[in-house]
C-alpha cells in the first residue's frame, strides 16, 4: 500500500464518490461539497489571475488605460440584482453582452456553420458514400421539417432520416460510454496501482 | 417603460454595429472587435459575483437555520477558504512583504508559503487541481458511465429497426475502439470509421443545420428587439 498521505485521501474521496453508486449517502455529501469548494475557490483564482487582474487592473491602474472604466462599471451594473429597485441596471449589460454577442457571431455561423456545411454536402456523388451523405442530410432535414404533416411521401423520406439519426445517435453513445469508460480505468489504475499497489 | 426600452436599443445598435464589423476589413474594425472582447472578458469576470454571491448565501442561510446537513455546507466554506488562500497568499506575501525580491527566497517567518505563482508547478493552487479538481472529475465523469449503461441496458432492447440501428451503432462503436474489437473481427475498426464518417455525419450535419437556423433566427429576435426573455419578468416598468 501506498505511504502518502495524499494518495489515501485522493483514495479515500475517490470511494467516497463512488459510494453513490450504492446510494445518496453523507460520505457522498462530504465529497461532493468539498469539490464544489474547491473549484468555486479555484475558479475566483483563475479569473482574478487570468482576467480581472491582467486586462483590468494592471491596464487601468499600472498603464493608465482609463476606457476600461466601462467596461468595469457595465459588469458592476449587474450588482444592481441585490438592490430590486434599481434591479432593471443590470439589464443594460445583459443587452450590451447579448447585442455584441449576437453581432459578432450571426455572421461567423452564417460563414462556418451554414455556407461551408452545405458546401460540404454538395459532393460530387461519384461514390456510394458520397450518395449516402447527400441523401442522409436530405431524409433528415424532412424529419425536422415541421410545416407540413408528414404524410405520403414526405412521411416515407423522413422514415430514411430516422434510419440516419439512429446510427448518429449510436455513434454518440459509443463514443460517449467509451470516454467514460476510460475515465473509469485511469481511477481504476489509480486506485490498484497507485494506492494498494495490487496492480504492478 | 424606459427601463425596457434602453436595454433593447442597446442591443439593436450594438447588434447591427458588429455585424457590419464583420464586413469591414480595415484595422479599426479589427481593433474594435479585439478591445470589445477584452470588454466582454471583464463584464463576464465581474459578473461572476453573482453566482459566487449565490452559493455563499445559499449555504450561509443552510448553517444560520442550522437546516439537516448543514455541516456539509460548512465543508464547503472550508474547501472554499482553502483555495482562495491557497491561491492568494503567495501573491499577497509577495506583494506587502518581500516586493523587491518577488519569486526570492521568503522572508524567514513566512518560510512555510511557497513564494511560487498560483499555476504553476509547486504551487499550492496547483498541487489541488493536479491531486483535486482533476481527479475529482475525472470520478465524477466516469460515474456518469454507470449511469449510461444502466440506461441503456433497459433501453436498448432491439425492439423495432431503429432501437436495433441505435444497439449495433453503439456496439460497433464501442468495440472498435477497444483491443478486444479488432480481436473478434479485423474489418470492425473501418466499420466503425464508416459509420463515423458516413451515417453520422449525414445525421450530424443535417441536425447542425437546424441548430444553424435556430441560432440565427434567435440572434435576429435578440437584435430587433423580439426576443425580450432576457429582460426577466413580465413587468412593463
Amino acid at each position: 500500500m501506498s505511504s502518502d498521505i495524499f494518495v489515501w485521501i485522493a483514495a479515500f474521496l475517490t470511494i467516497a464518490i463512488y459510494s453513490f453508486l450504492y446510494k445518496d449517502n453523507p460520505l457522498y455529501k462530504a465529497a461532493e461539497h468539498l469539490f464544489v469548494g474547491v473549484s468555486v475557490g479555484y475558479s475566483i483564482v483563475i479569473l482574478y489571475f487570468n482576467v480581472v487582474s491582467p486586462r483590468l487592473l494592471v491596464p487601468l491602474f499600472q498603464e493608465g488605460d482609463w476606457v476600461l472604466i466601462f467596461p468595469a462599471l457595465i459588469g458592476l451594473l449587474m450588482v444592481s440584482r441585490f438592490f430590486p429597485k434599481y434591479d432593471w441596471l443590470s439589464r443594460i449589460t445583459i443587452a450590451f453582452v447579448l447585442g455584441i454577442s449576437t453581432g459578432i457571431n450571426l455572421p461567423l455561423i452564417i460563414q462556418a456553420s451554414l455556407l461551408k456545411q452545405l458546401q460540404g454536402t454538395m459532393l460530387a456523388m461519384t461514390n456510394l458514400n458520397d450518395i449516402l451523405i447527400v441523401v442522409g442530410v436530405f431524409c433528415v432535414m424532412i424529419y425536422f421539417y415541421f410545416s407540413s404533416e408528414h404524410k405520403g411521401i414526405v412521411n416515407s423520406v423522413s422514415k430514411i432520416g430516422i434510419l440516419f439519426i439512429m446510427v448518429g445517435f449510436g455513434a454518440s453513445f459509443g463514443y460517449t460510454v467509451m470516454a467514460r469508460i476510460s475515465l473509469l480505468i485511469g481511477r481504476l489504475e489509480f486506485l490498484f496501482h497507485d494506492w494498494i499497489h495490487l496492480i504492478k | 417603460m424606459i427601463k425596457r426600452q434602453i436595454p433593447l436599443m442597446i442591443a439593436f445598435v450594438m447588434g447591427i454595429l458588429f455585424i457590419i464589423q464583420f464586413f469591414v476589413p480595415h484595422q479599426l474594425s479589427q481593433d474594435l472587435l479585439t478591445g470589445v472582447n477584452k470588454w466582454l472578458m471583464i463584464i463576464g469576470g465581474i459578473s461572476l459575483l453573482l453566482g459566487i454571491n449565490s452559493l455563499v448565501h445559499f449555504h450561509y442561510v443552510q448553517i444560520k437555520r442550522e437546516t439537516p446537513g448543514w455541516g456539509f455546507s460548512l465543508v464547503m466554506f472550508l474547501c472554499f477558504g482553502l483555495a482562495l488562500v491557497a491561491g492568494f497568499l503567495p501573491s499577497i506575501v509577495m506583494w506587502f512583504v518581500e516586493p523587491a525580491k518577488a519569486g526570492a527566497e521568503p522572508v524567514k517567518w513566512l518560510s512555510f508559503i511557497p513564494l511560487i505563482p498560483p499555476f504553476e508547478p509547486g504551487s499550492t493552487l496547483f498541487w489541488i487541481f493536479r491531486n483535486g479538481i482533476s481527479p475529482f472529475m475525472a470520478t465524477m465523469f466516469s460515474m456518469i458511465g454507470f449511469f449510461i449503461a444502466s440506461a441503456a441496458f433497459r433501453a436498448f432492447r432491439a425492439r423495432s429497426l431503429e432501437a436495433t440501428l441505435l444497439l449495433i451503432a453503439a456496439v460497433i462503436i464501442m468495440l472498435g475502439q477497444t483491443p478486444i474489437g479488432q480481436m473478434l473481427w479485423q474489418g470492425i475498426p473501418d466499420i466503425m470509421v464508416w459509420i463515423f464518417s458516413v451515417p453520422n455525419t449525414a445525421a450530424k450535419r443535417a441536425i447542425w443545420f437546424g441548430i444553424t437556423m435556430g441560432t440565427i433566427a434567435f440572434s435576429l429576435r435578440i437584435i430587433f428587439g423580439i426576443e425580450r426573455a432576457y429582460l426577466g419578468g413580465t413587468d412593463q416598468k
